[in-house]
C-alpha cells in the first residue's frame, strides 16, 4: 500500500534532511579547525613561529619546518605547474581526441589514485637512491610535483576547454596565431579555473606528509640549498605525535598549519575575484 | 565596373563526405556591397568561412577547384593564413567582445600583428571607434570591460576591432540577427559610409536587409548558387523561380 504524503510535507522532510546533511558537514569541519586552535593556539607565539626546534621539537619553535614547508611547497607547485598546465593545453588545443589522448588522460587519472605513501617510496627510490639526491628538497619536490600533476592537469583541461569556442574563432580571425591564440586569449580567460588548480594543490602540498617524509626526510635544520635535507610542518607534526614528544607542540604545529592553508585560500579566492571583477 | 577582388571558379567545399559548397563561380568587385542571402544551410557562411579560411578549423575541412582574393589562389602554396584574415576582417552573428577591455577588443587584432606604442594604439582605436559611429558612446570608458556594452553597441565594436586590422574586406555573418531595429539601422548606416574604402560581404538571412545596402546579391540554395545579379534585379525581376519563391517568402 503507497502511503500518501501531501507535496507540501514530502518537500518539507526533504528539505530539512539536505539541510542536517549540510549543517553536519559544517559541523565536522568546525569542529576539527576550532578543536586544532583549541589545543594548538596556546603554544603559538612569535617565539614558536621565529625559534627553530631544539630536543627534537620538545622545545623551540617550528621556524625551519615553515621554511622547509614552504620551500618545499614552492618547488613542487614551480615544477608541477608548467607541465602540468602545458600538458592541458597540449590535450586541449593541440591535439584531436583519439586514443592516445585517452590513454594519457586515463593515465593521468590512475596517477590521481595512488596513494601518497607509494609516490613517496617511489621517490625513495629514483630520486633518493637512484639519482642520488639523497633526502632532499628536490626529491621531495619532484615527488610533491609528480603527485598533484593530475590535479593542476584536470582543472586545467576543465578551465581551457570551458573557454568558448567563438573566443577561438574569433582570435583566429583576427589574424592570431595559434600560440597568440593560446596564450592571449585562452589561458587568460581560463586563468581563474587553472589558479583553483594550482590552490588545491598548494594545499595538498603543504598538508602532505607520506610522499614528503620518504624523500625530503626529517632534518630540523633550516634549508640552505635543494640538496638539504628538511622537515616540513606535517611531517613534524606527525614525528612529535608519534613519537610522544611533545603533543603541545604538535598541536601548535598543526594550528599554524590550518591557519596558513585557510590564509592561502583566502587570499587566493579574492585575488581572483578582483582579477574576474575587472573583465568579466 | 571596378575590378573583381574575389573570384571563385568551380570551388568546391567539403566537411568529411559532406559536401558543402557546390560549383560556386562567381566575382566580387571593389568596393561592392555584396550581398548573400539564402536559407539556412545553404552555404552562405561556409562561403564567408571558406573565404578566410575559417574552415580550416573543423576537422576534415576541404576544399576543390580555386578561390582567388585579388588573383592570389588562397588555398595555394604559399599563402599565409594570418595574413589573409587580417585582409579579410570577419564581424559574427553574435558579437563577441573578448574578455577584456574596450581599448584592448580594438587594439587585439593590431598587437598580434606587432604594432606597438601607446600613441599608435591610441589613435588607431579612436580612429575606427569613430568609423563605427562608437566613439562618442565610449571614449570616457574606453578602460571599461567590453562585456558591459550593449548588443548593438558590442557589435560595432566587433566592427571597429576588425577596421583596427586596415583590412581590404569586411566580411559580415548575419551580423543584426540579434540586434534591434534601430542597431541594425545603425550597422547599416555604418556599412554605407565604410563602401568607399572597403570591399563588403554581407550574409544576411533578412532578405530587406540585402535589398535595402547590397549593391549585387547572390542568392544561395543547398550550397549552389542560383543566381548571382544587381540588388535591383534580383528583388524586382529574378531569372530564377527558386529565387522568387525564396524572396516572397514561399521557404526558408
Amino acid at each position: 500500500m503507497k502511503i500518501a504524503v501531501p507535496p507540501r510535507t514530502e518537500q518539507g522532510i526533504i528539505r530539512a534532511l539536505l539541510w542536517l546533511l549540510t549543517a553536519i558537514t559544517v559541523f565536522i569541519l568546525f569542529f576539527i579547525i576550532f578543536y586544532v586552535l583549541k589545543r594548538g593556539l596556546p603554544v603559538v607565539s612569535l617565539e614558536f613561529l621565529a625559534q627553530n626546534p631544539t630536543e627534537m621539537g620538545k622545545a623551540g619553535g617550528i621556524f625551519s619546518t615553515i621554511i622547509g614547508t614552504i620551500a618545499l611547497t614552492l618547488l613542487a607547485i614551480l615544477i608541477a605547474t608548467p607541465m602540468g598546465v602545458g600538458s592541458a593545453i597540449f590535450l586541449t588545443e593541440y591535439t584531436r581526441e583519439n586514443w592516445i589522448t585517452r590513454m594519457i588522460r586515463f593515465g593521468s587519472e590512475c596517477l590521481a589514485g595512488i596513494p601518497s605513501i607509494i609516490f613517496g617510496l617511489f621517490g625513495f627510490i629514483l630520486f633518493v637512491t637512484k639519482l642520488g639526491f639523497g633526502w632532499s628538497l628536490l626529491s621531495g619536490g619532484l615527488t610533491l610535483a609528480f603527485m598533484i600533476l593530475p590535479t593542476i592537469i584536470r582543472t586545467s583541461e576543465e578551465a581551457i576547454r570551458s573557454v568558448p569556442y567563438a573566443y577561438r574563432e574569433v582570435s583566429f580571425s583576427l589574424g592570431s596565431t595559434k600560440w597568440q591564440t593560446v596564450t592571449r586569449v585562452v589561458l587568460p580567460s581560463s586563468l581563474p579555473g587553472i589558479a583553483t588548480g594550482v590552490i588545491l594543490s598548494i594545499g595538498r602540498s603543504i598538508g602532505e606528509t607520506a610522499a614528503v617524509i620518504f624523500t625530503a626526510g626529517s632534518s630540523l635544520h633550516v634549508p640552505t640549498s635543494l640538496f638539504s635535507s628538511s622537515r616540513t610542518m606535517s611531517v613534524h607534526f606527525y614525528i612529535l605525535a608519534r613519537e610522544g614528544i611533545s603533543m603541545d607542540n604538535a598541536y601548535g604545529t598543526a594550528a599554524v598549519l590550518i591557519i596558513a592553508i585557510l590564509g592561502i585560500n583566502v587570499l587566493a579566492y579574492s585575488l581572483m575575484n578582483r582579477f574576474m571583477r575587472r573583465y568579466c | 565596373m571596378s575590378e573583381a577582388v574575389v573570384r571563385a571558379e568551380n570551388f568546391r567545399h567539403f566537411f568529411g563526405e559532406r559536401q558543402t559548397l557546390r560549383r560556386i563561380n562567381l566575382e566580387i568587385r571593389r568596393n561592392e556591397i555584396f550581398g548573400i542571402i539564402g536559407p539556412a544551410g545553404s552555404g552562405k557562411s561556409t562561403f564567408l568561412r571558406a573565404l578566410n579560411r575559417l574552415n580550416d578549423l573543423v576537422p576534415g575541412s576541404r576544399t576543390e577547384g580555386t578561390l582567388e582574393v585579388c588573383g592570389q589562389d588562397i588555398y595555394g602554396p604559399g599563402t599565409s593564413v594570418v595574413e589573409l584574415r587580417r585582409r579579410l576582417g570577419m564581424v559574427f552573428a553574435t558579437p563577441i567582445p573578448l574578455p577584456r577591455s574596450i581599448f584592448e577588443n580594438v587594439a587585439f587584432g593590431a598587437r598580434m600583428a606587432g604594432v606597438k606604442g601607446r600613441a599608435r594604439l591610441n589613435e588607431l582605436v579612436a580612429d575606427s571607434l569613430r568609423k563605427t559611429a562608437l566613439w562618442e558612446e565610449v571614449m570616457d570608458r574606453l578602460d571599461s570591460s567590453a562585456l558591459k556594452l550593449s548588443g548593438g553597441q558590442q557589435q560595432r565594436l566587433c566592427l571597429a576591432r576588425i577596421l583596427a586590422l586596415k583590412p581590404e574586406f569586411i566580411m559580415l555573418d548575419e551580423p543584426t540577427s540579434g540586434l534591434d531595429p534601430i542597431s541594425t539601422m545603425k550597422i547599416e548606416e555604418t556599412l554605407r559610409q565604410l563602401q568607399s574604402e572597403f570591399t563588403i560581404i554581407l550574409v544576411t538571412n533578412n532578405t530587406k536587409q540585402a535589398a535595402r545596402v547590397a549593391d549585387r546579391t547572390a542568392f544561395f540554395l543547398n550550397g549552389e548558387i542560383v543566381e548571382v545579379d544587381r540588388t535591383e534585379k534580383i528583388f524586382s525581376a529574378p531569372s530564377d523561380q527558386r529565387t522568387n519563391d525564396y524572396i516572397l517568402g514561399k521557404f526558408g
